[in-house]
């Protein structure tokens, strides 16, 4: 058996005395799209920010690809190859949507903290940056002030910004939230092109945008997987239902 | 693939540099060569702490512990070579400014760029007192109340330079100034540099793309903190005296100022705000010892009606001219320069009938201003210069409604050209 892209051993986290993630197991294998679901307060962004090195997790461990990333610090971890997308958005918003990706784009091409290249002539990093703005559909804009996009464009740039680095395991929290109809589609099929080949794992309230994309499916609740499995298990499982999905028809 | 070096670009540096070049024929009086020099010196300063504050983001209080710890090591380096204790140019002296200034900035910043934001500005008025007092504490080193002295005559002169002359050393400190500058803005296109706008920015959203802020904000300290100890290594040379002075609060303070008037967010915001600084300094303090109340004003009133600087009044008037439309906002300038200066006359003349009211002189406190006799001892002379000061305020409020019409009479035909 190949080793899983994320594994999860038993995660706990919890602020003082109240406790979020309640002993999370979670095996996600390579190139799979996992979406994590579950009602407001479940813990699912909580769960985002230890598995990518933002909080320290309490107890339990982690491990990317068999080696444990628990404890490291996010820019660290990152740089095994995890990256992720906020909730809300998180970008460099004076500066235009080419130098954000660019911004992502540089360690990764090696140039870490040099101050003896020019960034303008790095061939490498011009060419992968060019490509991710294609990628997002925004090279007639990629001069433009990331500050003032639109909302969706912005949505855009941040999916942009976390998959330029090249890492082979993508978090995105929520990546549609907030979004009309025909932009979520626009998301949709903009996230599945461009996680194509790499591991995703998703936050998302938006049933139609999990079913569409998810190989599989986890549901937490109160900081617990209670179920785990492809969509029409878990579409099908009671005990979902009463949890969860119930409660969406109110 | 583009050019390394854009055409624009390298004639914009040729330009910088055949303006230092001639400079000196223009001002040719003394005491404008030793400002000059002066000025290029504060250049380089100025610059180096926009490395922390527009670029990094780190608002620094003690940046001129680099500049000074830089001057004594090159004051203390050109007595050794006047001893004949080690032999090394003079013209390459403040490379060992800039050394001492890079290694003490990766010392110190280590500690103070762990933190960013208030925590890191106080911090950095910590070390800086604390370096402070250590300059009057161990006196071998930095000499006590008195200072190092130094010579900048040693060693052979080179093709007949000795740096006796002032010129020389305006033209070191000019080529010097120039290639600091050029390295200074290399560095805001480098990954470094593009890494500390980020950090600027978004500390967080560095982390999650692979960047250490906290070694990012080190790197660029101690780069700032290099490029300080040039200056300071120039200034060493400069003045041939270095006092604990050089390292003060006060000297960090000045270098704040001139960023801010200057503009920080934009690279050459800090060459105008020293050179500003640098001739206020000098200038208004031949004419007037109120002169540091009126540079306080100056300062108050930069960042109540332009908190980008003066760099940022300037490119707010980019697109008007590229449009073509400048002249239109011309008499409207023309008027609120009349109204600025009945303005600032009448309240100039104020301050200056206070200080010479408070004046030692008992007898005659008349004073000429600008060639009118003003005495603080008769009343009729303060109503006078109230009334002008008051009419000079109306004038200002109802010019300031005059130049918001200029500008929105332009606003139609900037978007038509699609310059907005």
């Amino acid at each position: 058996m190949s080793v899983a892209a994320l594994q999860l051993h038993e995660v706990r986290k919890s602020f003082g005395r109240t406790s979020i993630i309640n002993g999370v197991n979670l095996s996600i294998s390579k190139g799979e799209r996992h979406a994590i679901i579950g009602p407001n307060g479940a813990g699912k962004s909580t769960l985002f920010n230890l598995i990518s090195g933002r909080f320290g997790v309490s107890s339990g461990r982690i491990d990317l690809h068999g080696e444990t990333i628990s404890g490291l610090e996010p820019e660290i971890i990152n740089r095994k190859g995890l990256a992720r997308s906020f909730q809300i958005t998180n970008i460099f918003p004076r500066m235009s949507v080419y130098e954000n990706v660019r911004c992502a784009v540089l360690w990764s091409q090696g140039y870490k903290y040099s101050f003896w290249h020019r960034v303008e002539a790095l061939d490498s990093v011009r060419s992968r940056t060019s490509e991710i703005v294609e990628r997002i559909g925004m090279t007639d804009r990629r001069e433009r002030m990331a500050g003032v996009l639109t909302y969706a464009e912005q949505r855009a740039l941040e999916i942009g910004v976390t998959i330029a680095g090249g890492a082979n395991v993508i978090l995105l929290d929520e990546p549609t939230a907030g979004m009309s109809r025909s932009e979520t589609d626009d998301a949709v099929e903009l996230i599945r092109k461009v996680t194509e080949g790499r591991t995703l794992i998703m936050v998302e309230h938006d049933m139609s945008v999990v079913f569409n994309l998810a190989d599989r499916i986890s549901v937490l609740v109160y900081g617990e997987v209670i179920a785990s499995g492809t969509p029409e298990e878990i579409r099908s499982s009671k005990a979902v239902q009463e949890a969860y999905l119930g409660t969406e028809q109110d | 693939m583009t050019p390394v070096l854009s055409v624009r670009r390298v004639s914009l540096w040729a330009g910088v540099a055949v303006t230092f070049a001639v400079l000196p024929y223009i001002f040719s009086q003394s005491f404008a060569l030793s400002m000059l020099s002066q000025m290029g010196i504060a250049i380089i300063f100025a610059l180096s702490y926009n490395m922390l504050l527009g670029q990094t983001g780190l608002l620094s209080f003690g940046h001129a512990v680099y500049f000074g710890l830089g001057a004594f090591f090159c004051a203390h380096a050109l007595n050794f070579i006047g001893d004949g204790k080690f032999w090394f140019p003079v013209t390459l002296v403040p490379l060992i400014g800039g050394l001492a200034g890079l290694l003490s900035g990766l010392v110190l910043g280590f500690v103070t760029t762990r933190r960013a934001g208030t925590p890191f500005a106080m911090i950095s008025l910590g070390i800086a007192e604390m370096v402070a007092a250590s300059a009057l504490m161990f006196t071998t080193f930095f000499g006590g109340e008195g200072g190092i002295a130094t010579n900048r005559v040693v060693g052979k002169a080179f093709l007949g330079v000795s740096y006796g002359p002032q010129i020389q050393v305006y033209y070191l400190i000019a080529g010097w100034c120039l290639v600091t500058m050029i390295a200074m803005f290399a560095l805001t296109r480098t990954p470094l540099g593009r890494m500390a706008n980020a950090v600027r920015d978004n500390p967080e959203r560095a982390r999650f793309v692979g960047y250490n802020p906290t070694r990012v904000r080190w790197l660029m300290m101690a780069l700032a903190s290099g490029f300080a100890g040039i200056a300071g290594g120039l200034a060493a040379i400069n003045y041939e005296i270095v006092t604990a002075e050089t390292l003060g609060l006060v000297a960090s303070g000045n270098v704040v100022l001139m960023a801010f008037i200057g503009g920080i967010g934009h690279f050459w915001g800090p060459i105008i705000g020293a050179t500003l600084v640098t001739l206020l300094q000098s200038a208004l303090s031949n004419y007037t010892q109120a002169w540091l109340l009126y540079f306080g004003l100056f300062f108050l009133v930069i960042i109540m009606f332009s908190p980008g600087g003066i760099a940022n009044l300037i490119t707010l008037h980019k697109p008007v001219w590229r449009a073509g439309l400048f002249r239109r906002l011309l008499p409207s300038y023309a008027l609120a320069a009349i109204a600025g200066l009945v303005m600032l006359s009448g309240f100039f003349a104020l301050i200056e009938m206070i200080y010479h009211f408070e004046a030692k002189e008992t007898s005659n406190k008349e004073f000429s201003y600008f060639g009118l006799n003003l005495d603080p001892m008769q009343a009729q002379y303060w109503v006078g210069c109230a009334i002008v000061f008051c009419i000079g305020i109306a004038l200002v409020y109802g010019v300031k409604r005059v130049v918001g019409r200029a500008w929105e009479g332009l606003t139609p035909e900037l978007q038509k050209a699609g310059v907005v």
